[in-house]
């Protein structure tokens, strides 16, 4: 006999094993996104964050937890989205980091030392930039070559020892 | 209490800077000066776009509320005419050169950051939410900008001369950012809005920074556009718009409910 709690661990397995499109190496769940799964009336109702608010996989990612979802419970589910609290880079479980920096993302710093109070305060030039590891050779000395990389959570840098360029998935 | 009304028309116009400059921001697809900008630029116009997106639903939320029926993000986007639109005047400007782009990002972009986070604080908590959310987003955006901004002013000859152009140019239409006619009023008065005119100081000092850095003038006050309740914001703007929302919305227009 299956208890409500072994249907709900298989739903979350199955979760688990969504990949985001982007970022094929991580999970919907590592990359901690998915905020809750609850079961409501006869469906599985599955809460979910986006990355950024542009981001063109959330609808792939959506489809896809819907249909591993059916797979195993093979039952209706639904998706959906929670805009607050925003996502943000520290919730990345650390098993993700490893995988991104096992594929050669930079995976990101703390996402607390990026933020700023919300009251009115501008941005000026210069605000420093802590040193972003190269992910190849773990160096230091590395340089940023474009705020914005292959994809919009990602920046492009450069490793000034063994010359790779690579992604730095930015503190969110 | 503020109507519906009022609500629907300030999300259009947080909703439509996003689209029409996202619009703009598209059209350097494929033709940035370097590969690195044309996807940065990309970029920053997804952002805004997804942002757009979410302003906009929730305004046809909004109008259903008068029991209108609520028009979709995609029928506010591609099937009103450019006096239906709410955005500044700032942002449908052309793309002209790169620091025509840049120096209209960079004013837009340190507003913005501003304004959003201001929203975060609305007792609206769907406009806190996505404001909580886009602040984020723009705080890389105002970066980038401001770092372009300093590079081309600090740089040759010639990126200096077009970046204080291109500023000089842009600069009348920074006014309408900070002016509050009875629409926003109604609605910073009920903590819905942000009190744009407060952000104006805050401004001034981040774009004075900018510009000490980048060895530019601030250009003098003079007569500024839309400030007169008969701007952007009322949907009375520059040739600029039809132009490009003849291009944004042909394929909706011509093929009504389209699929792809």
């Amino acid at each position: 006999m299956h208890t409500p709690e072994d249907e709900l661990a298989a739903v979350w397995r199955a979760i688990g094993g969504v990949v985001d499109p982007e970022i094929p190496v991580v999970s919907v769940v590592e990359l901690g996104i998915v905020r809750g799964v609850e079961r409501v009336a006869d469906a599985w109702e599955v809460t979910v964050t986006p990355t950024y608010s542009g981001c063109p996989a959330t609808r792939v990612i959506e489809d896809d937890i819907r249909m591993a979802i059916a797979a195993v419970a093979g039952e209706r589910a639904r998706v959906v989205t929670a805009l607050a609290p925003a996502w943000t880079t520290d919730w990345i479980a650390p098993e993700g980091l490893a995988k991104l920096r096992a594929a050669g993302i930079a995976p990101p710093g703390a996402a607390a030392s990026h933020d700023l109070p919300v009251t009115a305060r501008a941005v000026t030039f210069g605000r420093p930039r802590p040193a972003v590891a190269c992910p190849n050779c773990g160096s230091l000395r590395t340089a940023e070559l474009a705020r914005f990389g292959s994809t919009v959570c990602k920046a492009q840098y450069r490793c000034a020892d063994c010359l790779e360029p690579f992604d730095y998935f930015k503190p969110h | 209490m503020p109507g519906h009304g009022q609500l629907f028309d300030y999300l259009l116009r947080l909703g439509d800077n996003g689209l029409v400059l996202a619009q703009r921001l598209g059209e350097w697809v494929g033709k940035g000066p370097v590969l690195e900008e044309d996807i940065a630029s990309t970029n920053v116009g997804l952002d805004l776009l997804g942002q757009a997106r979410l302003w906009l639903a929730y305004a046809g939320e909004v109008e259903a509320r008068d029991g209108k029926p609520g028009r979709s993000e995609d029928q506010l986007a591609y099937l009103r005419d450019s006096a239906g639109y709410r955005n500044l005047l700032l942002v449908e400007q052309p793309n002209g050169n790169y620091a025509d782009t840049i120096a209209r990002q960079f004013l837009f972009d340190q507003w913005h950051v501003l304004l959003l986070g201001q929203l975060t604080l609305s007792r609206d908590e769907r406009i806190a939410g996505i404001a909580a959310k886009a602040v984020k987003e723009a705080r890389y955006h105002v970066e980038r900008s401001t770092d372009w901004v300093v590079r081309l002013g600090d740089g040759t000859e010639l990126s200096h001369g077009r970046m204080q152009a291109a500023i000089d140019a842009l600069w009348m239409y920074t006014g309408e950012m900070f002016a509050v006619d009875a629409t926003e009023r109604a609605l910073v008065d009920t903590g819905i809005a942000a009190d744009a005119a407060a952000l104006e100081p805050h401004w001034r000092s981040a774009v004075q920074a900018a510009f000490d850095e980048a060895t530019l003038a601030v250009p003098t006050d003079s007569w500024m556009q839309g400030t007169r309740e008969r701007g952007g914001k009322q949907g009375a703007h520059t040739e600029h718009l039809s132009h490009m929302l003849a291009v944004m919305q042909s394929l909706p227009r011509a093929h009504p409910n389209a699929q792809w």
